[in-house]
């Protein structure tokens, strides 16, 4: 079990809900992914469209948690505003705190970041704040109030992966007992798989499964993939070596030349 | 009066927020509203006096990664 905040999670994944083809597809994703935690958005609300309302409706029915975000926002201002008005809407203290320092990448602003999460904390929500693999900013967003941390795999849709091993891997050792979600860039399963044997608790996944051909059965390829992840990591994996070591016994090997 | 609501002027005789909120449709809608930047949760709307120019940001669930 995954442990965030007060919640127990069985799975390990966690799915955005954002480009899916269509709601119907978005709503076999959820299921076939075995998530137990979407992520949604606030957006403006036409009084003719109620494009909104619609989306709330088909969440609540797939019966999983929602961990609202604040994508978009770059500047502390901005991202508390919306954090809170998220809680209201969406009814719950989660809150996926992104505050965006550079448009190219989408890489967090770490300052604003740390501070809109302190503004957050002492408001009593509960934030997973977005991040990158910083040890310092890590530290100082624990101390800020947080007790889970999302750091980002690669820039967000860009589907690379987990582009600094050393510094994640870092990360997750400087903060055994921090749960810890990686959150953007991840493309397909294996990446998926990679994180959880490195000992991260869970993986939160979008584009990969909503652009795929087929998302829902990319959605269940990442469900197997963090199962997979997730069993390796229990069960111990071997560290790498940089010369051969013979896997058949070589006593007994029959001179034959 | 002119208010800037999601960024299109709109006219209303609303004296408050939840007033407003009504006239422009928005009736029974899940929505979240700010005034002038500020967060103006469901409790505080029939509080929330509006004035010539204020700008009033309506949001609902979207998607989202």
């Amino acid at each position: 079990m995954l442990r965030v905040y007060e919640t127990e999670l069985r799975s390990r994944l966690m799915l955005g809900t954002s480009r899916y083809p269509s709601p119907a597809v978005l709503a076999e994703a959820v299921r076939a992914s075995r998530t137990e935690v979407v992520t949604v958005s606030l957006r403006r609300e036409s009084s003719g469209e109620r494009a909104g309302q619609g989306f709330w409706s088909l969440v609540r029915e797939l019966g999983v948690r929602v961990l609202p975000n604040t994508a978009g926002c770059h500047c502390v201002k901005e991202a508390v505003t919306t954090a809170q008005m998220g809680r209201e809407v969406f009814g719950t203290s989660w809150i996926k705190l992104e505050v965006i320092g550079e448009d190219d990448t989408l890489q967090p602003d770490v300052f604003g970041l740390v501070e809109a999460a302190r503004i957050l904390s002492d408001q009593g929500f509960e934030v997973f704040p977005y991040t990158t693999e910083d040890l310092v900013v890590a530290d100082k967003l624990l101390a800020a109030g947080c007790r889970v941390l999302m750091p980002w795999g690669a820039p967000i849709g860009s589907g690379r992966g987990l582009n600094n091993l050393f510094g994640l891997k870092a990360l997750r050792a400087h903060f055994p007992d921090v749960p810890l979600v990686i959150d953007a860039g991840i493309g397909v399963p294996s990446h998926a798989a990679q994180a959880l044997e490195l000992g991260f608790d869970a993986v939160l996944i979008n584009t990969a499964v909503a652009q795929a051909a087929d998302p829902v059965r990319m959605a269940e390829a990442f469900a197997q993939a963090v199962e997979a992840g997730l069993a390796a990591r229990q069960a111990g994996p071997i560290e790498p070596r940089d010369l051969a070591v013979p896997s058949t016994p070589v006593i007994g090997t029959a001179i034959l030349r | 009066m002119k208010i800037l609501v999601n960024g299109a002027w709109c006219e209303t005789a609303a004296a408050d927020l939840e007033s407003a909120l009504e006239a422009l449709g928005y009736g029974g809608s899940i929505v979240a509203t700010a005034l002038n930047g500020e967060f103006v949760p469901v409790s505080s709307r029939r509080d929330a006096t509006l004035a010539e120019g204020d700008r009033l940001e309506v949001l609902a669930p979207m998607q989202g990664g």
